[in-house]
């Protein structure tokens, strides 16, 4: 592809996210393409912050252990090695070790014998405090500066690894790399770049892959595209054969999930496109060139999540046409009246609790009134979420409120109504409530000042 | 008189990490994202409306040679709180198809 004498790197990348759905055949032909590394992210904050106050994966075991099975074969035959990063969704080091546990598993029924490289990044709580006291911790908007009170509220914190402990993993001869919570981009970078490949164009090829075939222009036909990457340009193929990228479905892909469509902070600098030309070079490929990266002073962005108060949930549906002909009274006089009702039967000891109502079919997804015009439903579906700081209490607010919730009556009722539950028992407990509580960056003294690499040799440990 | 929903062929929205939400416009001429991408109607203070905004925390991004502007908020309440109704604010954008853009 270079014009100069430096001779691409090729970062096949399976999928947007592992356990999403390899597929064999685009592994075969992005290693017939001469592929040098496979690379997968493995997560995201966007489903929440229970996977990482739980420290559980999002996708299943089998699905993962799938996806895994697929490009460990692939690999090993190929002999290039996996990186994958944001292991387990959330990247919190129990998120890596159930990772590991399913790589060492399929290594198992393979039988090979890989040398893996954990890459932790979850940080002390102590260690968090300590740099805040330093200075050292900034908030990025809209937050405020960080407290003691909400590190101590955090389950997990993880730091985003950039792509130096991928780059020293594999140097020292990884084979297969699982990495923590890791920025999206420098898990798919780091290999371009510890080849020398651009600084601009490893980066900017990272984020346009980072969701594997949707920078494509059948999104759903096919899971993962191919990257070859050179000094001053990048090229993206998708992996499945009948399948395309265009300019436009290659330069849209920055909008992604992005606020900014232009400009990227990552660990060590900045990503900027704003420059950047694409251009079709064959049916199926985009190149890209002018992108530039803009080295800033090291950086690593915190995510902490934590487990707040609980909740107990029911539902039910109404088709009866004297609730859905003023629907909104109806919202307002059930949710006065299960308030009543806890303070009444519960009073103080319920403490700080909430109870919402939504009305799916109506206005749930935004909570906003409806256009006075708009014609009553066929029918809808009441979530009610009793919140409070104790399972036991929510679950008891529930109990509560369930006579009221089940049967309130409207003026014009002429006798009790029994709306249409779903389940029984009729209350379901949900949990607590995750969220996530930073949104700072910790400026370092080096990229591996938080990560801490174990080596887990098979080979080795198979002749012990 | 035009709507978003009138000038636009793809109208998206989408968190962009836990404490923003980004909202994709995608005019259907470029003489309609010359004519609307800026609008004052597309401005912090009809996000702030619509969606409890902080104007202050009001970006937009237009995008020429993609006909398009990105508009990014700071969500009013941060992903999967108490009283949570879109978690991945895939839906956000409903609200925004029927801003009227002749002011």
């Amino acid at each position: 592809m270079a014009a100069d004498d430096f001779e691409s790197i090729v970062v096949l990348v399976p999928t947007g996210s592992l356990g999403a759905g390899a597929r064999e055949d685009e592994i075969r032909y992005g290693i017939a393409q001469g592929a040098h590394v496979i690379a997968t992210d493995a997560g995201s904050t966007d489903s929440g912050a229970a996977y990482l106050a739980l420290g559980i994966s999002k996708n299943n075991k089998g699905s993962v252990k799938r996806d895994l099975t697929v490009l460990m074969k692939a690999a090993s035959a190929a002999d290039i090695p996996i990186v994958v990063g944001t292991s387990g969704q959330a990247g919190g080091d129990m998120n890596v070790d159930w990772t590991r546990d399913i790589v060492i598993e399929i290594a198992g029924e393979l039988g090979i014998r890989p040398k893996i490289a954990l890459l932790y990044s979850e940080l002390s709580k102590e260690t968090v405090k300590a740099k805040n006291a330093e200075g050292r911790i900034r908030p990025l908007a809209p937050m405020g500066a960080l407290d003691d009170a909400t590190v101590d509220d955090c389950d997990h914190i993880v730091a985003a690894l950039g792509p130096e402990p991928y780059i020293a993993a594999l140097k020292a001869g990884a084979d297969i790399i699982l990495g923590g919570r890791t920025t999206d981009t420098a898990v798919l970078a780091c290999y371009p770049l510890w080849k020398g490949a651009g600084l601009g164009a490893s980066w900017h090829a990272g984020k346009i892959a980072e969701c594997g075939a949707q920078c494509t222009v059948k999104t759903t036909d096919g899971a993962g595209v191919l990257l070859r990457i050179g000094r001053d340009a990048f090229e993206v193929e998708p992996l499945s054969t009948v399948n395309s990228c265009t300019p436009h479905s290659v330069s849209a892909h920055m909008l992604y999930e992005n606020s900014n469509p232009f400009l990227l902070v990552e660990p060590g600098g900045v990503l900027d496109v704003t420059n950047a030309d694409y251009q079709q070079v064959d049916p199926r490929v985009v190149r890209v060139t002018g992108s530039v990266w803009e080295p800033k002073p090291y950086t690593m962005k915190l995510e902490g999540a934590s487990s707040g108060q609980f909740q107990t949930i029911m539902l039910v549906g109404i088709q009866d046409p004297v609730v859905l002909h003023n629907i909104d009274a109806f919202h307002d006089r059930m949710l006065g009246a299960l308030n009543e009702r806890v303070r009444k039967t519960i009073g103080a000891a319920a403490g700080d609790f909430n109870i919402s109502l939504r009305l799916y079919g109506w206005n749930a997804v935004s909570g906003e009134k409806v256009a006075a015009e708009t014609p009553p439903p066929r029918e809808v579906g009441v979530l009610f979420v009793a919140t409070a700081a104790t399972q036991e209490m929510a679950t008891q607010i529930a109990k509560a409120c369930n006579p009221y919730f089940f049967h309130m009556h409207m003026p014009e009722h002429r006798e009790m109504p029994s709306y249409g539950f779903a389940f029984t028992p009729a209350d379901i407990e949900r949990g607590p409530v995750y969220e996530f509580r930073l949104n700072h960056v910790v400026e370092c003294d080096e990229p591996m000042e938080f990560v801490r690499t174990v080596w887990i040799d098979l080979a080795l440990e198979e002749e012990a | 008189m035009a709507t978003v929903n009138d000038v636009c062929h793809l109208v998206r929205s989408k968190n962009a990490g836990p404490y923003w939400v980004t909202i994709d416009l995608f005019f259907n001429s470029s003489q309609n994202f010359a004519r609307y991408s800026q609008s004052e109607a597309l401005g912090p203070k009809t996000f702030e409306q619509l969606f409890g905004a902080d104007p202050a925390l009001v970006r937009s991004f237009p995008v020429a040679k993609l006909d398009m502007v990105k508009i990014s908020y700071a969500r009013s309440t941060p992903q999967g709180g108490v009283v949570e109704r879109d978690l991945h604010c895939g839906q956000q954008f409903v609200r925004l198809l029927d801003v009227e853009l002749d002011l």
